[in-house]
């Protein structure tokens, strides 16, 4: 077969992987945000859809397609029906460059486990790509022509801005350390379990918290605080578009787990893990290890931004923009000068 | 004046300011929380069984020679939600008044009790019955047929007035 033929199935395959792994990933987070919920409630939790109530997130879903899609008479219908569609593009277009693993030979040909590997802007793609998920829900709120939307979006928005600032200036630190903005190239950095975070723990600390304020889960969840503003910028959504943004919001979750397990905890690597299990660069059961080990890896991370969310009450506006401006900037910039000086010094 | 002043400075711990340890020992907390026994009863399978003093669906008792009531009419005068019709008719027997028809609306009843209360002859009384459903509006008004239910079913219930009736 020609090779660009080759090359474009497999693209597409990995492709349709990535979005429905995806997909699914969000439906059984929902599961378990519920169980775990419950159960930190002493309570059981979903188990009446399928064993153990596993199929629950798809009667969810189901229930959300059959449900009748309202739009306000007064709301911008164009910009209504586009904005849940920016908010789960966006949220699935970062994992172009989110790797899982290296790369493996089938039939002489060299696959990735990432869509577009080694891009050397991969870092900036996510963040630059975070930013634009904020017009998904300003427009949201916008669009619906309801004061509680609109307060909902104005507050997304201006929570994400402050907060993308801290988060962008805590990877610096990485970035210095690894000396690159391709993702693979940061985990190659870290082989051997010199992992970011024993070098640049400030800086996980600091995008930890700025992770939670980017995917608007509590603490910082303020765009939909439900008890002052009804919904949030999804008040005025119903069916499926509000099952979008639902969705959206898991996948970002997934996506900051995931850039914490690249960034700050090696990606794949384990120390000796590959030598002792005599896996070969480059076969497939290695890329397949490598994967498990990135998954093995979030699992941690997405059970705390699940039991964190129903541990801690939300912080008030005022609080939230002076922790913002006032500690993890400036918090951010002395990480990056202490790294600097660090690096001349031992250089 | 003799104000004391009470700032988050003076509150507050350095630790405590910067929230990381406290937000740990609340994480601890909850993740303690989920292995605690659950509370949670599975409904349909674990049915419960409440005490007499429960306030279910309103019931008429029956004893061996028929039903207690004599159509006084004095639950429905009393009733808040105008749930009870009552008509009466005369026999031949010692208690000479029955009721003919005897409806309770089950959708505008409020469990109130009202109705056992005033009731001269305990023949209306609170059962146990909660799990009430009906498919139309109609199937919620209750008859004669269905209030009845024989006093052998009832005694926790007579028990319970028996006891803390004035």
């Amino acid at each position: 077969m020609e090779q660009w033929l080759v090359q474009s199935l497999v693209l597409g395959l990995k492709m349709f992987l990535i979005v429905n792994g995806l997909l699914i990933a969000a439906a059984y987070l929902v599961y378990f945000e519920r169980k775990i919920s419950a159960w930190i409630q002493n309570r059981i939790g979903p188990n009446r859809v399928g064993p153990l109530g596993l199929f629950q997130s798809f009667a969810d879903v189901f229930k959300l397609y059959l449900k009748e899609d309202i739009i306000p008479t007064l709301a911008n219908k164009g910009f209504h029906a586009i904005a849940p569609v920016i908010s789960i593009g966006i949220a699935i277009a970062v994992y172009a460059v989110i790797p899982f693993g290296e790369y493996f030979y089938l039939g002489g040909e060299k696959v990735y486990l990432s869509i577009a590997p080694h891009i050397n802007v991969g870092l900036l793609f996510i963040l630059g790509m975070s930013s634009v998920g904020v017009y998904g829900l300003t427009l949201a709120g916008w669009s619906s022509n309801n004061k509680y939307s609109l307060l909902g979006g104005l507050r997304s928005s201006a929570q994400m801005i402050s907060y993308e600032l801290s988060m962008g200036l805590s990877l610096i630190g990485v970035l210095m350390i690894s000396g690159s903005l391709d993702l693979m190239q940061i985990v190659q950095s870290q082989t051997g379990g010199q992992w970011n975070i024993f070098f640049q723990p400030l800086g996980f600390i600091i995008f930890l918290v700025s992770a939670f304020a980017e995917t608007n889960r509590t603490p910082f969840d303020l765009p939909e605080a439900e008890p002052e503003l009804v919904g949030g910028y999804h008040t005025e959504y119903s069916g499926m578009k509000f099952g979008l943004f639902f969705l959206a919001e898991y996948v970002n979750m997934v996506t900051a787990c995931a850039m914490m397990v690249l960034l700050f905890f090696g990606g794949w690597d384990v120390p000796f893990l590959y030598e002792t299990l005599g896996l070969e660069q480059g076969s497939v059961l290695r890329a397949l290890v490598q994967f498990g080990v990135v998954v093995g890896k979030m699992i941690p991370f997405l059970f705390l931004f699940i039991q964190t969310r129903w541990s801690l009450p939300r912080f008030r506006y005022d609080q939230l923009m002076s922790l913002g401006w006032k500690v993890m900037l400036p918090l951010a910039l002395a990480n990056i000068a202490v790294t600097g000086i660090i690096m001349m010094i031992f250089q | 004046m003799n104000i004391e002043k009470n700032t988050e400075k003076q509150r507050l711990n350095f630790w405590e300011k910067i929230y990381l340890p406290e937000i740990a020992r609340g994480l601890g907390m909850t993740f303690v929380e989920m292995f605690k026994p659950k509370v949670t009863r599975q409904y349909p399978e674990e049915v419960w069984n409440p005490t007499g003093s429960y306030r279910g669906r309103p019931v008429l008792v029956l004893e061996e020679d028929g039903e207690r009531c004599v159509a006084c009419g004095l639950c429905s005068r009393v009733c808040p939600a105008l749930a009870i019709e009552v008509a009466a008719g005369e026999t031949e027997k010692t208690k000479e008044r029955y009721p003919i028809k005897f409806e309770i609306n089950m959708l505008r009843c409020i469990y109130c009790g009202f109705c056992e209360e005033v009731c001269p002859e305990e023949a209306i009384v609170m059962s146990k019955d909660y799990d009430l459903v009906f498919e139309k509006q109609e199937d919620a008004i209750l008859d004669k047929d269905q209030l009845l239910i024989p006093m052998a079913q009832l005694q926790d219930r007579l028990e319970f007035l028996r006891q803390y009736r004035r």
